[in-house]
């Protein structure tokens, strides 16, 4: 410790602060003695955390939103220049139909309260409504932040977890069935299972723990990834008829690493304001503790992956350095709070090393992904569920099993579902001469490389 | 000894290295062109603005070879870019006056 003098001033700051946020919820007659509480006991004001809360969730919020720009860029790096147009156009549809289906019927299926539909299983039905404008205190529910900061930081949880799905089928893939399928996993699939933990449903009832979603947003937008890569197939060329695999690079490094590092800062919101809490000192050192936690796994997953690059391959390369970055923030998802800074290191060097084993290993599969996402999403997400119980005494394997079971049987099955009737009503695929022409002349009408190359 | 220059769709590039390496081709060069022939371009609409799109992505690929060979090159790029619709391209067969391999000083059929 180096010295007590700044953090007794910031203490005396914030106990000044509470104390004068405190007054007016208290009224004229406020005994001396409930003010002096709330500011040693390490707890705002009841209103004060509240706004506190509400806050760190429309910071996260931002976050999470500018993780669209992260996933945008990141698939545009690792696509080829015929295709980028048509690749950012599904970010951006793909993220508004996804924050439409949620509003119109996701978030109260996620989040039923006390209105479900079928007890831990199925959520109610209906819009979502935000407090009135100038919301009074008297008339707010103050236990834990406003209903608008709880549906725009959730919202955006929910357009992570469809935009994982677009990476893994790009090149290869119609825009309308894509965001048919988008619809249907935002308004109904995500929402659903979600509820079963989120929404305090059987999963969060059996004790299930994940922190951020490791399993609730990553390994379903892995699934649903997995399941489309199988119905669609892969991309023309890329397999060889006599089993030899055809490598197609990405086109733009500089915009698959600008994604990485910018889903890397969405990560800080992404985790960071899943503590749901800021209104403590502990709520506070919380926050900090995980997204600390989560730079420490992002790390751990780059160098691991580099390190075996290096090992295996003589090269390190820099795509499998990108998503191993990326697994290792997915495998902290889960439990960014209870590790110490080596222990996230670790177990996001575990998701960096899943990555360098399975993207050949889904290769010799024949299932074609993109980018990534399904060794990224799934893979890491499925370990950083079960790395819960290594740092949290509250976990139990069985249970976080059960839930990795349960959330994989339901996305994975009704995903093969919808893809396998969207190739049966409208068919999935581009002609084989627009997909060697490219999708940004064949679809879009904007070609991203416009000029003579 | 000859230059034969082909115009094909960049998709049927491995095709036609596929089948020249069955012929003992010891090389090519490959160059992303634009052209257009009886294949038309087409047109596009940029921000409500309709504009025509002549010329399309092709692949030059140039291989020189002995006199003899040449014919069974142009047949075997034929039979391995052809997809049977507009736009397949064209191949010319020129005359290749002189080969020199930088690295050894090697000259004519040899330098091949």
């Amino acid at each position: 410790m180096t010295g007590f003098k700044t953090p007794l001033k910031i203490a005396g700051g914030v106990a000044l602060a509470s104390l004068l946020l405190a007054l007016p919820a208290l009224g004229q007659d406020a005994p001396a003695e409930e003010v002096v509480e709330a500011a040693t006991g390490g707890e705002a004001a009841i209103q004060t955390q509240y706004i506190l809360n509400s806050f760190l969730m429309l910071f996260g919020g931002i976050l999470v939103f500018w993780m669209a720009a992260g996933f945008a860029m990141l698939e545009a790096g690792f696509v080829r220049t015929k295709n980028v147009s048509m690749q950012l156009l599904k970010n951006v549809t793909m993220y508004s139909l996804a924050c439409l289906a949620y509003y119109v019927i996701g978030y109260m299926i996620m989040y039923p309260g006390d209105a479900w539909m079928v007890d831990g299983i199925i959520g109610a039905i209906g819009i979502a409504v935000l407090e009135p404008v100038g919301l009074a205190a008297e008339a707010a529910d103050l236990t834990y932040a406003t209903v608008s900061s709880d549906f725009f930081f959730q919202v955006m949880f929910c357009a992570t977890a469809a935009s994982i799905v677009s990476g893994t089928v790009a090149e290869r893939i119609k825009l309308l069935p894509f965001l048919i399928f988008v619809a249907v996993l935002t308004a109904l699939v995500y929402p659903i299972q979600a509820s079963w933990k989120w929404g305090g449903g059987f999963l969060d009832q059996m004790g299930f723990l994940d922190f951020a979603g490791s399993t609730v947003v990553h390994s379903v937008g892995g699934w649903a990834a997995l399941a489309g890569a199988i119905i669609l197939g892969a991309r023309k060329g890329k397999y060889n008829p006599d089993g030899t695999v055809r490598a197609i690079p990405g086109s733009n490094m500089p915009l698959a690493v600008l994604g990485m590092f910018i889903l890397w800062m969405g990560w800080y919101g992404f985790n960071g304001a899943s503590q749901l809490a800021m209104g403590t000192v502990g709520d506070i050192a919380d926050v900090g503790r995980v997204m600390a936690n989560t730079n420490a796994g992002a790390i751990g997953g780059a160098l691991a992956a580099a390190a075996l690059s290096a090992l295996i391959y003589k090269k390190v390369d820099l795509t499998f350095v990108i998503n191993g970055a990326l697994a290792g923030l997915v495998s902290v998802t889960a439990e960014p709070l209870t590790p110490g800074l080596g222990t996230a290191s670790l177990i996001g060097a575990v998701g960096g090393a899943i990555v360098v084993f399975s993207v050949p290993l889904l290769d010799r599969l024949k299932i074609d992904d993109v980018v990534g996402a399904i060794p990224v999403h799934l893979f890491a997400g499925i370990w950083g569920t079960i790395a819960v119980v290594f740092t949290n005494p509250d976990a139990n394997i069985g249970v976080q099993l059960i839930a990795i079971l349960t959330v994989g049987v339901f996305v994975f099955g009704i995903s093969l579902v919808v893809w396998g009737i969207l190739k049966a009503i409208m068919g999935l695929r581009p002609s084989a001469e627009d997909e060697d022409l490219g999708l940004d002349v064949a679809e879009v009408g904007v070609e991203a490389y416009p000029e003579f190359k | 000894m000859k230059l034969v220059v082909a115009i094909i769709k960049p998709s049927r590039l491995e095709e036609v290295r596929q089948a020249l390496n069955s012929l003992d081709v010891h090389g090519m060069t490959v160059t992303e062109v634009k052209g257009y022939g009886r294949q038309k371009g087409h047109s596009e609409i940029y921000r409500g603005t309709e504009y025509a799109v002549h010329f399309l992505p092709k692949l030059k690929v140039e291989i020189a070879v002995d006199d003899a060979l040449a014919d069974a090159v142009g047949a075997a790029i034929r039979d391995a870019a052809q997809t049977g619709r507009i736009g397949d391209g064209k191949i010319f067969i020129l005359d290749l006056l002189a080969v020199t391999r930088i690295r050894t000083g090697e000259t004519g059929a040899s330098a091949l």
